[in-house]
C-alpha cells in the first residue's frame, strides 16, 4: 500500500491564553485523518471549530501539543515542503505586481529570473490573467487577486493542496467560477487535496470525500461521507442532480446537531 | 462659487496662496515703513522696523547673499550637516527598527532605555555635543543624528511589527528562508513606514544642524543668525529663517518624489475624483 500524501495522527492542539496562563483551551483533540494521493478531501465543521488549526499544523506552521503528521510517509518537521497553501485572508504582497507575486516561489528557490518570469506568465495566462502581469494587488478584483493566490501556489507543483476557505470572501458567481477553475486545474495532474470549508454544498460538489468536524472546542472528526458523483463536474450543474441533493440532506442532519451546539456554547459565553 | 473642474480650482487655489502670501507682505511692510502710517503704539516711527525687520530689507539682503555670493560657504555648510545626520540616522534607525523588531529579546533588554532617551529633551545635548566634538561640523552632525534616529527607529519597529501575518506565513510556505523574508517581506513592508517618517526625520536633521550652529560654531546659516542677532539685525535673523525655509522645502519635496517613485504599489487615495 502506497503512503497517503498526508497524514494527522491524533492531533491535539492546545493554547495556553496569554492573560490567564493557567487558562488552556484546546482547539482539537485527537483529530486523525488522511488525504490519499490524488484525492480530493474537504473538512467542513461550524465556525469556531478549529478547521484552520488544523490546516495550519498539516502546513508546519504550528507545533501540534500532541500527534504527529505525515507526509509522504515521512514524519513533518518546521514548514511543509511538499505543500501549497492557498489562505483565506489576502495573501499576496501588496508591493509586488501580479508577475512578481507569481514568481515569489521560484526566487526564494533561486529559479533565474528570465525562466521564472516566463513561467509565471504562462501560469497567469492559465489562470486567465493574461496582461494583468504589472497590475498591483489593489490594482485587481478580489477574484482575480486570488487567481494571482492560486498560481503563485501552482507554480511550485506542490503534491498537495491545503485551502483554507480560499473562496469564501468573494461573490457567490465569481466563487463558482473559480470553483469550476479549481476542479479544471486539479483534474490535469491530480494533486491531493485538503480543502476546508464551512459550506456543504461547495465540499459535496468539489470533493472526493467530505470529513465533518464536530463544534468546538476540542473538536474532532465526527463523520465521513464519500462523495459518490461523477467527474468532470460542473459545481452549478451539479447541485441539481438527485444524488447531491441526497448526500446534502444526510450530511445536513448530522451537521445540524453540531452547529447547534455550537451555537448554544456561544450564547453561554 | 459653483462648480468647477479640478484644473480650474486648482489654479484658483494657487491663486488664493499667493494672494495670502501677499497680505501678509503688504501688512508687515504697512506696519513697519517708517512714516507710511500715524505711529499709534511705539513713538519713534523707526522702531516697528528695529524689532520687526521689513520685507524689502529681508529680500534685498537675500539677494545680496545669493548675488555676493556670501551664503554659499554656510548654506553649504548647514546642508552638508543636514545631509549627512539625515543619512546616518536613517541608517541606524532602520538598522536597529529591523533588529530589535525581529528579536524579542534584544528588544524587551533595550526597551526601557530607548523609551527614556526617546522622552529627554536631546536639545540640551547639543552643547555637550559641542565639548565633544568640537565646534566643526562633527559636534552638529552627531546632534542631528540623535533626533534624527528615534523617528526612524520607532516607525521602522512599528512597520515590521505591522506586516501581515498571511503575508508572512504565505511567504514562508512559498519556500522564503529568514535572509529571503527579511529582504522581501519585512523591508518592503515597513518602507511606507519608513517613509512617513523621512518627512519628519528631514526636518529633524535641518534644526539639528541649525540649532547646533547656533549654539557654537564659525560656519553655517545658524552661524550667520546668530551673528546677527548679536548686533540686533533683524531683516538677516529673518533673512536666514526664510533661506532655511526654502532648502527645507525643497528637500522635503526630494523625499516626497523618492517616495512617489518607490511606493508606487501603494493605492492611492484619491484615484478617481467626483465631477
Amino acid at each position: 500500500m502506497t503512503n497517503p500524501a498526508l497524514l494527522l495522527d491524533h492531533i491535539t492542539c492546545t493554547f495556553a491564553s496569554r492573560e490567564r496562563p493557567d487558562e488552556r483551551y484546546t482547539a482539537i483533540r485527537e483529530a486523525t485523518l488522511q488525504v490519499g494521493s490524488g484525492e480530493f478531501v474537504c473538512v467542513v465543521g461550524p465556525t469556531g471549530c478549529g478547521k484552520s488549526t488544523l490546516l495550519n499544523v498539516a502546513a508546519g506552521l504550528l507545533q501540534p501539543s500532541s500527534g504527529n503528521v505525515q507526509v509522504l510517509g515521512e514524519v513533518l518537521a518546521g514548514i511543509n515542503r511538499c505543500a501549497g497553501y492557498m489562505f483565506q485572508a489576502e495573501s499576496l504582497m501588496p508591493w509586488r505586481s501580479a508577475i512578481d507575486n507569481v514568481l515569489a516561489g521560484l526566487q526564494f528557490g533561486g529559479v533565474e529570473r528570465l525562466e521564472a518570469e516566463r513561467r509565471a506568465r504562462d501560469w497567469l495566462a492559465r489562470v486567465g490573467l493574461s496582461g494583468f502581469e504589472q497590475r498591483y494587488p489593489h490594482e485587481l478584483s478580489g477574484g482575480m487577486r486570488k487567481r494571482v493566490a492560486l498560481a503563485q501556489i501552482l507554480i511550485l507543483d506542490p503534491r498537495l493542496l491545503l485551502m483554507d476557505e480560499p473562496f469564501s470572501a468573494l461573490d457567490v458567481q465569481t466563487r463558482q467560477l473559480m470553483e469550476n477553475e479549481l476542479l479544471d486545474l486539479w483534474s490535469t495532474d491530480r494533486k491531493s487535496v485538503l480543502f476546508i470549508t464551512h459550506d456543504l454544498e461547495e465540499a459535496i460538489a468539489l470533493s472526493d470525500r467530505v470529513i465533518m468536524l464536530s463544534a468546538g472546542p476540542a473538536s474532532h472528526p465526527i463523520g465521513e461521507f464519500v462523495i459518490d458523483l461523477p467527474r468532470p463536474r460542473d459545481v452549478n450543474e451539479i447541485r441539481l442532480t438527485p444524488r447531491f441533493v441526497e448526500l446534502h440532506t444526510e450530511m445536513w442532519h448530522k451537521m445540524k446537531d453540531e452547529v447547534l451546539k455550537g451555537y448554544a456554547r456561544s450564547q453561554k459565553n | 462659487m459653483g462648480r468647477a473642474s479640478p484644473r480650474t480650482s486648482r489654479v484658483r487655489l494657487a491663486l488664493y496662496h499667493v494672494l495670502l502670501l501677499g497680505g501678509v507682505l503688504f501688512f508687515w511692510y504697512a506696519m513697519t515703513e517708517p512714516g507710511l502710517i500715524p505711529p499709534f503704539y511705539f513713538d519713534d516711527p523707526t522702531r516697528a522696523k528695529f524689532f520687526f525687520g521689513q520685507p524689502l530689507e529681508v529680500l534685498r539682503r537675500i539677494w545680496s547673499w545669493f548675488y555676493g555670493g556670501a551664503i554659499y560657504l554656510h548654506l553649504g555648510v548647514t546642508l552638508l550637516e543636514t545631509l549627512l545626520a539625515f543619512a546616518i540616522g536613517t541608517v541606524l534607525g532602520l538598522a536597529f527598527g529591523l533588529w530589535l523588531a525581529l528579536s524579542p529579546t534584544a528588544s524587551m533588554l533595550a526597551d526601557p532605555y530607548l523609551k527614556a532617551m526617546n522622552a529627554m529633551p536631546r536639545v540640551i545635548l547639543a552643547p555637550i555635543f559641542a565639548v565633544w566634538f568640537g565646534l566643526g561640523i562633527t559636534s552638529k552632525v552627531v546632534f542631528g543624528v540623535t533626533l534624527v534616529f528615534f523617528v526612524v527607529f520607532f516607525n521602522v519597529y512599528q512597520g515590521v511589527k505591522e506586516v501581515s501575518p498571511v503575508v508572512l506565513a504565505n511567504a514562508r510556505m512559498l519556500g522564503a528562508s529568514g535572509r529571503q523574508l527579511l529582504r522581501y517581506v519585512y523591508l518592503p513592508s515597513a518602507t511606507s513606514w519608513v517613509f512617513s517618517s523621512l518627512h519628519t526625520a528631514i526636518g529633524l536633521a535641518f534644526v539639528g544642524a541649525v540649532v547646533g550652529e547656533y549654539l557654537g560654531s564659525a560656519k553655517g546659516v545658524g552661524y550667520l543668525i546668530h551673528q546677527a542677532e548679536g548686533v540686533f539685525d533683524i531683516d538677516t535673523v529673518l533673512a536666514g529663517i526664510l533661506v532655511l525655509t526654502v532648502f527645507a522645502l525643497i528637500l522635503d519635496f526630494v523625499v516626497s518624489q523618492i517616495e512617489t517613485r518607490l511606493l508606487v504599489w501603494r493605492p492611492r487615495s484619491a484615484e478617481t475624483e467626483m465631477l
